[in-house]
């Protein structure tokens, strides 16, 4: 058994909301627990001060924007042993990456008074894009319930369970009616990344696939299907454009 | 004995089941499909809603008539409770490892059709557990995806059963003729207000249930089915198939059958460690890891895999076909990818040796 608070961690921010650093403190019941078994070296949400690494843990969120983002998580991967990133934005881009589809350099000189200020990139591209990362958690936000099921497992030093399958298999499971099937309501879920717990379907929504592409997908059996139950050619663009715009859907 | 009872009458039996504390699981309406849930009473049965049914499709209706049971298969199947979707294999707070005790109440289900009696025999036969005590619905309305009689599981109630209804709505009012199958069914009947049948109720009874023989909206091609399976190791149909496969694993969950699970492990902060099975599906990827990685990748792999185990393998490792013909996989398909086509699509391009 390791003795308590012998494991450092620091959760990073790159460009993102905070939405996933704040599962961590919306953990609640367990956070206490939790730092009697980490201790957090770096997280600037909770505080300011700022221990020098190295870290076992580094928890990545956010996508890579800007040059000066590229060369961080460089250094952040130097300092970890451990290396997770949590979200859409730090596995697939995020929103952000709507830039990768259009002409970035247009929206700096319409959006900014000094738009010289500006230094960004042309693409938001995954923290695998740019390191080796060793764990990935999905979705917008992730699930504090499969958060929590790493940081244990990391703990007692044992794979964590986090399904690549369908959203389906978890819909299933907790014994809901399939919405596409039972209301006709377009749903993700056949190619949509496990992980959430069908928190949509649950109540009676459509998945919306914030967890991006599953394990090999087939997302052109499903788009049939997204049609008849009312998606035009534009909601259809929209919905896989969204959270996890740069995924390989397909 | 056979007994006649009317709503109030199948209201005792819900009644007495309970009052002997089993735990009493049937049809309800819930979220706009027919779903298995408990019930306190007869109130709570799914009177004059029915289901309009098709491949990847699925719509509760109102009927014309107050019948209870006059709907073909929904979501869910007595699976959920015979075989949980998860289950704690045992656990260890860090000093000893305990085996989870069967917390699993004494269940009695209601309204269980010829199909999903098979399947739970079926279930059984490879999960084991204790027998429900099963009061089951005869088969008079089949559904547009049915196809039990293929199969050999239906419409008529097979051996299993305690109590077998046949449900009639005509001039001489709702009634249910309650047959025994079993010594504790006889002394549950024997508990409940009705009249004795007479020789009219179970003819009438009879000529539904072999009405419905003939009104099954599907089939299965008249061939052996395991040597089709073994025949089209290689068939260019898998790919067909896969095309329209979305991989997604819904068909091995609401199969009656389907038995596979995934075991994980789990551990809190506080020093605790579980072991724990949930379903798994085949159409899973990590479902065929080996050491290096997963040998079933493709659509085609998995589809294969399913259906050949379910149609043709499965009677080499238990003795008899791991389907029943109750249509589930078809209606919750959501491409709406049908067994009994695909079975008869291969059958088209195969030439099988008989006997």
């Amino acid at each position: 058994m390791p003795s308590p608070k012998t494991t450092t961690a620091a959760v990073w921010k790159f460009t993102s909301c905070d939405g996933c650093q704040l599962t961590l403190l919306d953990c609640e019941d367990e956070l206490l627990p939790l730092t009697e078994h980490i201790r957090f070296a770096h997280f600037l949400e909770v505080t300011s001060v700022s221990e020098p690494g190295p870290y076992d843990i580094s928890i990545v969120e956010g996508s890579v924007t800007t040059p000066e983002e590229a060369e961080r998580i460089r250094w952040i991967r130097e300092q970890s042993g451990v290396l997770v990133v949590v979200g859409a934005c730090a596995t697939s881009g995020g929103i952000q990456a709507l830039r990768n589809f259009a002409d970035v350099e247009e929206f700096r000189s319409i959006v900014y008074a000094r738009p010289d200020h500006i230094a960004t990139l042309a693409t938001s591209t995954p923290i695998s894009a740019h390191v080796t990362v060793d764990y990935e958690l999905r979705g917008c936000p992730i699930s504090k319930t499969q958060l929590l099921e790493l940081l244990t497992a990391l703990l007692a030093g044992r794979e964590p369970d986090l399904p690549d399958t369908s959203v389906c298999t978890e819909c299933k499971r907790r014994g809901l009616t399939c919405v596409l099937v039972a209301d006709g309501t377009p749903c993700l879920g056949p190619v949509t990344h496990a992980g959430c717990g069908a928190l949509c379907p649950a109540v009676n929504r459509g998945c919306y696939g914030c967890f991006g592409p599953m394990n090999r997908p087939n997302v052109p059996a499903l788009v049939p299907l997204l049609r008849r139950g009312g998606m035009g050619d534009d909601q259809l663009h929209l919905v896989f454009r969204t959270f996890n715009a740069a995924a390989e859907w397909s | 004995m056979n007994l006649v009872l009317d709503l109030d009458g199948l209201d005792a039996l819900i009644r007495v089941l309970r009052d002997d504390g089993r735990v009493v699981v049937g049809p309800v309406l819930r979220d706009n499909a027919i779903t298995l849930a408990e019930l306190d009473s007869a109130a709570d049965l799914p009177g004059g809603w029915g289901v309009e049914i098709g491949a990847g499709h699925y719509r509760v209706r109102k009927r014309d008539d107050a019948a209870v049971f006059g709907h073909s298969a929904g979501p869910q199947s007595w699976k959920r409770f015979l075989h949980p979707p998860r289950r704690v294999l045992m656990s260890s707070d860090g000093n000893e490892f305990r085996t989870a005790q069967d917390t699993a109440p004494d269940y009695a289900f209601l309204g269980v059709r010829a199909c999903d009696l098979a399947a739970i025999a079926k279930l059984r036969q490879v999960v084991g557990g204790p027998a429900p005590f099963v009061i089951a619905a005869q088969c008079t309305e089949p559904g547009e995806l049915c196809f039990c009689a293929s199969m050999g599981c239906g419409p008529a109630a097979g051996p299993g059963y305690d109590v077998a209804l046949t449900e009639r709505i005509d001039s001489g009012g709702h009634r249910f003729l309650a047959a025994a199958g079993t010594v504790e069914g006889t002394r549950l009947l024997d508990r409940l207000p009705g009249r004795a049948a007479t020789q009219e109720d179970i003819t009438l009874a009879a000529q539904d249930v072999d009405a419905a023989a003939q009104r099954m909206g599907r089939a299965m091609p008249e061939v052996d089915l395991r040597d089709l399976l073994a025949a089209n190791r290689d068939s260019a149909h898998w790919e067909a198939v896969a095309e329209r496969c979305l991989t997604c694993g819904n068909c091995t969950m609401v199969c009656p059958t389907c038995f596979c699970v995934s075991v994980e492990d789990t551990t809190d902060l506080d020093g605790n460690a579980e072991r724990s099975q949930r379903w798994a599906s085949c159409f899973e990827i990590d479902f065929s890891y080996l050491h290096g990685g997963a040998v079933r990748t493709s659509g085609a792999a998995r589809y294969r895999q399913w259906m050949t185990h379910k149609l043709g393998t499965w009677r080499d490792q238990f003795g008899t076909s791991g389907c029943v013909g109750c249509g589930r996989c078809i209606a919750w398909c959501p491409a709406g990818i049908d067994i009994t086509e695909e079975a008869a699509a291969l059958a088209e391009t195969t030439q099988l040796g008989g006997e």
